[in-house]
């Protein structure tokens, strides 16, 4: 047992001639901050939708907390323990956040039953003391489809902290969002994190938000990851510099 | 008070205003009701599927299904207690959908309604050429009773049943879609992506949906099939089935008893219109629904039935716009 949370072997996946992900070999230990970087089309969301059940593998393997989830469909990965949120944000649009966060509690739960209603004070307690924790509590009863870029990002991965996943995977937590909102956004959901033990795998273009919230960085070419380390170690590599960050002199 | 006692119990009390009303209105009117409650019961189940972002042009088979079934089990069984027959059809209504639900359940949008007609329609083209049940002509319904007692011939009885029956359905739904599972099925209807990540399967939400509606157009053609005192194929036709729709629609999905009204409105709007002009009674039909989308856009039932409100987040100050 290496004692990762999520293990990911030799993982390929090509689009006709095109390969998107070429033997990726990944560990995520418990609690990890990792982020994932790279130009578009260098195989992160390829990657991310492999890891989440989105996209089926040609080969490999995806273990999470030593279970093979390679090829289950999204609903049992989530089931697994591996969360994630949307680059657009995946929202129920018409309803208020209350109900949002009210959904995925039920899901996390039991799974709904027919036999309780969905409002009762505990559950709306419940789904208040969630939106708390994003500081969105003053958003709760107006349909999400009113609400700012920022708002709608929280709620979403507010959603998918319900099930308190052993893995939580965010696809671009701040594209779309303002400079001004960007690090408030990133510090609630850190956080909303603290005490969880999840890891947490972000796929990020803003090396400003890499550097600060990252402990370590995949940094992913032509599908393939051509670092893995340190921030600081990753953004000073040349190779990274020349294809990812654009800064090689 | 627990609120699916509070549902039932308001449920038991509606029932008991409109068996009352029952006594003092003319036989015509108790007929026309008891149809409407058929009509209605479809609808009700259809209302479940809308809520999921389903719409179904074909419960016309699980309605015709129930009738047949429990048509059949009179005549040939000589089982004429409606309790009985009534839970024979209901059954057979979701039995029927839950064989075609894996088939169904995994489409949307037009496939979805498509699909269902396509099959109510071949349920049609079968039933027309079975002659040891009557061919295109059906067959007659023998005289229902009670616990061994035969029901009055004004109609009262099978109107009281009715009535029961409505009452209990609407109740049940009203719990259902009020519940956690209902919540998740409106969901689903807003994005179904979502709620696979976040682990529930969108596909046994549909079916559950498709099982209780069709469970519902079973109980209503086993109601109206007695009530009329005869089943034949046009129970499945694609017309029946789009009229159901029409009262789906009108009622709209906020409410669980609305589509009982907008059953009787077509009812009434049918009977008379058939007698004083009966070229244009569709052409009324169509601008009664046109003046409820434009005013009513979610359904006559949108005048007394409020969105949930959640009582938690009252309080909470509300960002300035």
């Amino acid at each position: 047992m290496s004692g990762a949370v999520l293990e990911v072997k030799g993982l390929m996946k090509s689009f006709g001639a095109l390969v998107a992900a070429n033997n990726l070999n990944v560990e995520v230990m418990p609690a990890a901050r990792l982020s994932l970087i790279g130009s578009n089309g260098a195989g992160k969301t390829t990657f991310v939708n492999m890891v989440t059940g989105y996209l089926k593998p040609d080969a490999g393997q995806v273990k999470l907390d030593g279970k093979d989830i390679t090829r289950l469909p999204p609903r049992l990965i989530t089931r697994a323990g591996l969360g994630r949120s949307f680059q657009i944000p995946q929202l129920c649009e018409a309803m208020t956040p209350v109900d949002n966060i009210l959904v995925a509690l039920e899901i996390a739960g039991d799974g709904g039953s027919v036999f309780r209603p969905a409002r009762t004070k505990g559950s709306l307690d419940r789904a208040v003391e969630m939106l708390e924790r994003f500081g969105l509590e003053r958003y709760a009863g107006r349909p999400v489809n009113e609400l700012p870029g920022g708002v709608r990002k929280l709620i979403d991965i507010a959603m998918s902290l319900a099930s308190r996943p052993r893995v939580f995977l965010l696809d671009e937590p701040t594209s779309g969002v303002s400079t001004e909102e960007k690090f408030p956004l990133m510090d609630k959901v850190m956080a909303a994190l603290e005490g969880e033990r999840s890891a947490v795998i972000f796929v990020e273009h803003d090396m400003e938000i890499v550097t600060r919230y990252a402990d370590r960085v995949l940094a992913f070419y032509s599908g393939e990851i051509i670092a893995d380390d340190a921030p600081d170690e990753v953004l000073n590599d040349p190779a990274v510099q020349k294809y990812v960050t654009g800064t090689a002199r | 008070m627990n609120p699916i006692l509070r549902t039932f119990g308001l449920a038991a009390l509606g029932a008991l205003v409109f068996i009352a009303i029952g006594l003092v209105v003319p036989a015509w009117f108790l007929f026309t009701m008891t149809k409407a409650v058929g009509f209605g019961l479809v609808a009700l189940g259809l209302v479940g599927l809308l809520r999921g972002g389903l719409l179904s042009f074909g419960q016309g088979l699980y309605y015709c299904g129930g009738a047949y079934v429990s048509g059949l089990m009179a005549n040939w069984a000589g089982v004429t207690d409606m309790i009985v027959l009534l839970s024979v059809g209901c059954i057979a209504g979701g039995l029927i959908a839950a064989l075609v639900s894996p088939l169904v359940a995994r489409y949307r949008g037009i496939f979805f309604a498509m699909l269902t007609m396509a099959l109510s329609m071949v349920a049609y083209g079968v039933l027309t050429k079975i002659a040891a049940i009557g061919g295109s002509d059906g067959f007659n319904v023998p005289k229902p009773t009670l616990l061994g007692y035969h029901l009055a011939e004004t109609g009262f009885g099978l109107y009281a049943i009715a009535v029961v029956i409505a009452a209990l359905a609407a109740a049940v739904c009203r719990v259902h879609f009020d519940s956690g599972l209902g919540l998740i099925a409106s969901a689903a209807r807003e994005n179904e992506l979502r709620i696979e990540y976040l682990g529930a399967s969108v596909f046994s939400v549909s079916t559950r949906s498709f099982i209780l509606a069709g469970g519902l157009a079973g109980l209503g053609g086993t109601l109206n099939g007695v009530a009329l005192g005869h089943v034949d194929p046009f129970f499945s036709y694609w017309t029946t089935s789009g009229e159901m729709v029409f009262i789906a629609i009108l009622g709209g999905y906020a409410s669980v008893t609305a589509v009982f009204g907008t059953a009787l409105v077509t009812e009434l709007v049918r009977s008379f219109s058939g007698q004083y002009f009966p070229e244009s009674w569709q052409m009324l039909l169509g601008i009664f629904l046109l003046l409820v989308i434009v005013f009513l856009p979610r359904g006559v039932g949108s005048m007394w039935a409020k969105p949930a409100k959640n009582h938690a987040i009252r309080s909470i100050k509300e960002p300035a716009t």
